[in-house]
């Protein structure tokens, strides 16, 4: 039993370093998985988003910039906001009510609804297409009715909208649900009680509460409406200059074999996530707490 | 919520907040005619094949081999993503080192990057005569137009969701129950193992499941580096676009449901195991 009068490990080690912590890997295997951690992002994630800056300049500014100026271009950047345009804030007035009515009240079948609100983010981008092409297509549920009275869904602009409304549908009420269950009812009482209305009390004491996680689901909703390509694609139809949106002008161009110009496309892509990025990580930095529940890391 | 006593069992508890009926008729609706009416016609045109229709269609030896190249590489790739994922997790949170924000803040580019631009870059970084590809060429690698190269998309777009399940987890594990195993007598090596590792398997797990999910369904990053060889590296999702370009609505609405169902069983299979894992583990 002469060992268990040494109950710290590794005696051996603090001769003339400073003790090593208990909690912690020696440094060598710190650094070494430092190292694989830092290669494999670098490997992985950095180096596409160089190559995408790089390919998009490899014949100088001037082509860059030539790839801005085609008109197809120009339209398929119109209809790209357009598209983000109406998505986006449908979205948003959408989570709002759903968080609203799933996290100030307690009813039955709440934890379907969540789910159910959350469907979309597990389908495929094609199969969100699809079920759309399935519903408005010619072929398709309404497609005789359509028809008949002349209006077009798939292969035009509001198949883009409603697809892309799918594919961002949970963003915004899933941001919001926790948070503003965490916060509660007791101030929107409060409010109610001293004489305001509903619609006031939502304004002037729900709204400031849920602001910053607002304007971060919003944003990375907006990143995902303007970048969607797989359910868009489906239901596109790829009209130049009609029903292409950038991701879907990207595509043709880098199939006529147009690098330069595919990649310069890309790029404006590419800079609108790194802004996504930027300000992702500063509402994170400085409005930790009001974007999440629970305490967050940083 | 409201201090009045809770009624007999009624559909909602009592409370002064105004707009119930507002807010929740707008959201049942919206999710009526966005979500669920849709996929509702899908599962009910593909009902319309009949059993026997759609097994015909997931027999059909194209369909099988893109639904096994979809499924199947998938699998390693949200393996490998979760393996580096957990490295990368456990890296950011742990050690402090310079950049350690900025790396941080990477992870999540396959989330804010359109998936084209991101499938672009990869097939010309992997093509063969691209910068990695030529590199990956003398050692007798071929990435692009192989499934190599749609491992490596999956491994892309799965990756953020591997890291960011287990992170939150390894910020909140209690330093001091380190400390007592290291005091007890345990090596580093060991308290990893038996004492860290454990309470995060569930969160490993599910992250693994959301990049799996993930994998199966992603179209825009592998398409263009995948080459699209039936047989070889074309995934199911381009077989859904292929067959609906060609009218077949019902046969991409069998695909589209054998799909769904796969994944709907994996995910299950990955919630029973979680369940498991938390009741042998102890861990909420």
């Amino acid at each position: 039993m002469s060992e268990a009068v040494a109950p710290f490990p590794d005696t051996r080690d603090d001769t003339i370093r400073p003790p090593q912590s208990v909690v912690t890997e020696r440094r060598y295997v710190r650094w070494l998985l430092i190292a694989v951690a830092l290669t494999f992002l670098a490997l992985f994630l950095v180096l596409p988003l160089i190559t995408v800056f790089a390919q998009a300049l490899a014949k100088g500014w001037g082509a860059y910039l030539a790839a801005f100026t085609e008109a197809d271009a120009r339209s398929a950047i119109v209809l790209t906001l357009t598209v983000a345009a109406i998505a986006v804030p449908f979205n948003l007035v959408f989570g709002v009510a759903a968080a609203w009515a799933i996290a100030k009240f307690e009813f039955r079948g709440k934890n379907l609804l969540v789910t159910l609100i959350d469907l979309p983010f597990s389908v495929s981008p094609v199969v969100s297409g699809l079920i759309y092409v399935l519903v408005f297509g010619s072929r398709g549920l309404f497609g005789p009715y359509l028809v008949e009275h002349d209006i077009q869904i798939i292969f035009a602009v509001p198949g883009i909208v409603l697809a892309t409304v799918f594919v961002t549908f949970p963003f915004v009420a899933r941001q919001l649900i926790p948070l503003m269950q965490e916060q509660g009812t007791a101030e929107e009482e409060a409010a109610l009680t001293l004489g305001a209305s509903g619609w006031h009390a939502f304004r002037t004491v729900t709204l400031p509460n849920i602001r910053w996680g607002l304007l971060y689901a919003v944003l990375l909703c907006n990143a995902r409406a303007m970048g969607e390509f797989g359910a868009v694609s489906v239901v596109s139809g790829h009209i130049r200059g009609l029903t292409n949106t950038l991701p879907l002008h990207v595509e043709i161009l880098y199939n006529e074999y147009n690098f330069v110009a595919a990649f310069a496309v890309a790029s404006l892509l590419a800079g609108l996530a790194l802004v996504t990025l930027a300000i992702k990580s500063f509402l994170e930095w400085r409005y930790a707490d009001d974007i999440a529940a629970g305490t967050r890391r940083h | 919520m409201s201090d009045a006593p809770r009624p007999k069992r009624r559909f909602r508890q009592k409370s002064v907040i105004p707009g119930f009926g507002l807010t929740l008729g707008y959201t049942l609706t919206c999710l009526g005619v966005i979500v669920l009416l849709p996929l509702a016609t899908l599962v009910a045109k593909a009902a319309g094949l009949g059993p026997a229709g759609i097994w015909a269609v997931a027999t059909d030896p194209r369909v099988a081999s893109a639904l096994r190249v979809s499924f199947g590489v998938s699998l390693l790739a949200a393996l490998t993503a979760s393996i580096f994922g957990g490295i990368v997790a456990w890296v950011l949170t742990r050690y402090d080192f310079p950049g350690r924000k900025l790396a941080d803040a990477v992870v999540d580019l396959p989330f804010a990057l359109p998936t084209a631009v991101a499938g672009i870059a990869l097939a010309s970084l992997y093509a063969p005569n691209g910068p990695v590809g030529s590199q990956l060429a003398k050692i007798g690698i071929e990435a692009a137009y192989t499934p190599v190269g749609i491992f490596i998309a999956m491994v892309f777009i799965g990756l953020p969701f591997a890291v960011r399940t287990v992170q939150p987890l390894i910020a909140e594990i209690d330093k001091e129950v380190e400390e007592a195993s290291a005091i007890l007598g345990a090596s580093r090596i060991a308290t990893l193992t038996k004492v860290v590792l454990p309470p995060l398997i569930p969160a490993v797990l599910t992250g693994f499941a959301l990049a799996f999910a993930r994998g199966v369904g992603e179209y825009g990053s592998i398409i263009f580096i995948a080459g699209n060889l039936p047989y070889v590296s074309e995934i199911a999702p381009l077989l859904i676009v292929i067959k609906l370009s060609e009218f077949d609505y019902e046969g991409a609405s069998a695909i589209a449901v054998i799909m769904l169902g796969i994944s709907f069983l994996t995910l299950l299979a990955i919630n029973l195991v979680q369940a498991w894992s938390r009741r042998r583990f102890g861990y909420v």
